[in-house]
């Protein structure tokens, strides 16, 4: 049974590993890894990358509107999505020197991780699916027993309702977890 | 006899209130021009100074020119600071400005400043240097503390004004309001609504009380509806109030007490602030609303569906209305039809990623530009807009001075024809001789800046985001706006043709903001030989940055030598940012390592 492969196909490299409950030589629906834009926060995109994602990822200085909204937005998807159950983690990236918080609710599944995350650390290599070399970082997770997991092998909606934790860990520690 | 002599038996004091009428900066600037004794005379007399660019004058010239100076308004960073859009450090600085006005022009009594970095040792300078200062007003400013306001609080001896708009201001305690001497009794107008920490509500209370000239009073997020209420039983004579949190328990006695306090106040007009209002708390505005003329609800998400009607058709003499696209459309045909003096409407957009279930589209503005045929000011954020609406809105409106429109999603065309907004945006400009002000979106082509350069005779500032073809569209809006003083564009294909095609424009102008368009060294290095009266600055962060590493690398410093950048060869380089600016004052003195002055 190959499940709901709601999950994105940057785990590609795992493709090899992964125990599959259908006859062999089955693929599992991959979803198109969308090459987005990571130079770091210095030049705005040029438009909206994909038409039907809701959460766009967002393009430097705009929509233009002060800071001081744009962190009461902020403040308030935090206590709106909070009370209907908003699934907030925080995020650690090695080298990094605080930590971030992420609404896993809002997003939609593994790609749109990736580059929020992208977005956010500035990151231009979090491993991919052409695997990840030496500089790479691996996407980790704290699940509910405190296991810490690789990021991308179960269904999106599992991994919502377990992950704890995020943690971006550096490619040579992670590659233990391969 | 020459009429000429004439001249010279007409006294200085007779010209000078003359010049007394003329209120107009630009007015004084053009009589200051005509010869060198109404120069002289002008200079002297002047009380207020403008000064739309703080680079474009020395600030010791400019304070050595005005020595009776008593009111003086800077602005410092580029319009596009406020997004994020220029470094921190860029500049903008306050202190020499202070420091020279210190040295030269000593019956200083008010200072505004826009877009500018103070420091709190400059606010200390300030209020020991001017013996008379009356009012310091602040708007999306930086670079000082609670510390800074505590400096203004404690030493000005008959402060009448402090208005912090959209500032950046570091917290270091609720002490600052402990500052204000006992005898202060001189407050017309407070506003902290910005400050994003604790106040001391005791002394802002004794504050209060020991104030009766207070007309304006914004409170921030902080204080709660218990002191509001106090506060406005004191200030019965309270013209403009921003509430702070207006949470309360429908039984509980702030509630009672604010709601008989407000009844109290028949003179306020203008109502802001409302931060997590509840329904119960707007009940008890109710009685005030028909008197309003501003009413500011756009950090108040919680007012909207039902509660907002609720509360806007009450407000029938609304001139002034700022709301979230949370009412939605139907709110805004409620204000429509309740608000018929309206005059300026903005929208801003609450939820940034998705058009949720009530956001606003073409219906309301169209709806708005059908019931108040007053409206000349919008700002209004939606997800889409259709040429037919914006047609419609023109011939409703036609008095627009300021039209801002910023459709959310970049490029977007209208969805009834998937045509560029051209056409709507070409009946704004056609229909409203006297828009000063225009900000456009959504897919755009060449021919909207055709529409603008033809029609748009009285434009002062344009703002341009993702649109246009080629650089034929910056050359219509050079070439024909005759009026324009500042143009910003982003994102958009304009390359060195069009930042070249009329060089001596940007002279008439008070600055020129490019980012992310196709402009290269070559082009922008040929702009500054051209034309030495404009500064021609780049921001460009990569280099800075590329060299901040190899010094973190090397044992060696790289001297921060700019021509060493500027001169290695490579002409063709694309320049992320371009800021050019007509200036008196030379190249800036106090540049950061990222911004190259060619």
């Amino acid at each position: 049974m190959e499940g709901k492969s709601s999950y994105g196909g940057n785990m590609e490299y795992l493709k090899a590993t992964e125990l599959k409950l259908g006859p062999p030589g089955t693929d599992i629906r991959q979803e198109a890894t969308s090459g987005v834009s990571t130079r770091p926060k210095k030049r705005a995109m040029t438009g909206p990358t994909e038409q039907h994602t809701k959460s766009k990822v967002q393009v430097v200085g705009w929509p233009p509107v002060r800071p001081q909204r744009m962190n009461s937005f902020r403040a308030r998807r935090n206590e709106t999505v909070d009370e209907s159950g908003g699934v907030y983690v925080k995020v650690s990236m090695d080298g990094a020197p605080y930590l971030r918080n992420i609404d896993l609710k809002i997003l939609h599944g593994y790609k749109e991780l990736r580059t929020i995350l992208e977005g956010m650390f500035k990151c231009s290599s979090l491993g991919g699916a052409e695997g990840y070399d030496e500089e790479g970082y691996a996407i980790t997770y704290e699940d509910k027993d405190g296991d810490l997991m690789l990021v991308g092998d179960v269904p999106w909606e599992m991994f919502v309702s377990s992950c704890k934790r995020l943690r971006i860990m550096k490619g040579s520690e992670a590659r233990g977890l391969s | 006899m020459k009429v000429q002599s004439a001249m010279f038996y007409f006294p200085e004091e007779v010209i000078e209130h003359i010049f007394s009428f003329l209120t107009h900066h630009p007015d004084r600037n053009t009589v200051s021009t005509v010869c060198k004794a109404w120069y002289k005379i002008e200079r002297l007399s002047r009380r207020e100074v403008f000064v739309g660019n703080c680079y474009a004058i020395r600030p010791d010239r400019a304070a050595a020119r005005f020595p009776g100076l008593r009111s003086l308004t800077l602005k410092g960073k580029p319009h596009f600071a406020d997004f994020d859009l220029v470094p921190p450090d860029w500049g903008g600085l306050a202190g020499p400005w202070i420091e020279a006005m210190a040295r030269s022009c000593p019956n200083l009594e008010e200072l505004r400043m826009k877009r500018m970095v103070v420091s709190d040792e400059s606010l200390e300078l300030l209020v020991h240097a001017f013996p008379n200062f009356k009012a310091l007003v602040l708007v999306s400013c930086e670079g000082f503390s609670t510390d800074g306001l505590a400096a203004v609080a404690r030493s000005c001896k008959s402060l009448r004004e402090l208005d912090l708009q959209e500032n950046e201001i570091e917290d270091r305690g609720p002490r600052w309001l402990n500052s204000f001497p006992d005898m202060c009794t001189s407050l017309v107008s407070l506003n902290f609504a910005c400050l994003k920490g604790e106040v001391n509500l005791k002394s802002l209370e004794r504050l209060v009380c020991r104030s009766p000239n207070l007309k304006c009073l914004r409170l921030n997020r902080a204080v709660p509806v218990e002191t509001l209420a106090k506060i406005m039983n004191q200030c019965p004579n309270l013209e403009d109030l921003g509430t702070g949190s207006l949470l309360a328990d429908q039984f509980s006695e702030a509630y009672v007490s604010l709601i008989s306090a407000l009844q109290k106040c028949k003179k306020l007009r203008c109502l802001s602030g409302f931060w997590d209002a509840s329904p119960l708390c707007l009940l008890a505005v109710y009685p005030i609303c028909a008197n309003l003329t501003g009413l500011n609800l756009s950090y108040a998400p919680t007012v909207q569906g039902q509660d907002f009607i609720n509360l806007i058709q009450h407000c029938v003499k609304l001139l002034r209305l700022w709301v979230l696209d949370s009412v939605g459309d139907k709110g805004l045909a409620v204000v429509a039809s309740a608000c018929k003096e309206l005059q300026e409407l903005r929208v801003f957009p609450s939820d940034l990623f998705a058009a949720g279930p009530a956001t606003v589209t073409e219906e309301g503005l169209v709806a708005i530009s059908t019931g108040c045929p007053k409206l000349n000011s919008l700002l209004y954020f939606c997800h889409s807009m259709t040429n037919s609406a914006l047609i419609t809105v023109s011939k409703n409106c036609p008095n627009f001075t300021r039209f801002r429109l910023c459709i959310l999603e970049p490029r977007k065309p209208d969805p009834a024809t998937n045509e560029p907004l051209d056409e709507g945006f070409g009946a704004v400009v056609k229909t409203c001789k006297n828009l000063r002000r225009f900000s456009i979106s959504g897919l755009l082509t060449d021919q909207v800046f055709y529409y603008i350069g033809k029609y748009a005779k009285a434009l002062e500032m344009l703002s341009i985001a993702f649109a246009g073809d080629t650089d034929q569209g910056m050359t219509y809006v050079l070439n024909g706006c005759k009026n324009l003083r500042k143009l910003e564009i982003r994102d958009c294909p304009f390359g060195d043709g069009a930042l070249l095609a009329d060089v001596t424009k940007y002279e008439t102008m008070r600055s020129l903001w490019m980012s992310s368009c196709d402009i290269s060294l070559r082009g922008c290095k040929a702009l500054a030989t051209k034309m030495p009266s404009l500064n021609v600055e780049i921001i460009n962060e990569w280099e800075a940055e590329m060299e901040e590493n190899l010094n973190n690398g090397v044992a060696e410093v790289i001297s921060n030598n700019n021509n060493k950048h500027i001169n290695n060869g490579n002409d063709e380089r694309k320049v992320e940012k371009l800021y050019v600016y007509r200036t008196v004052g030379g190249p800036r003195t106090d540049a950061p390592d990222f911004v190259w002055t060619l």
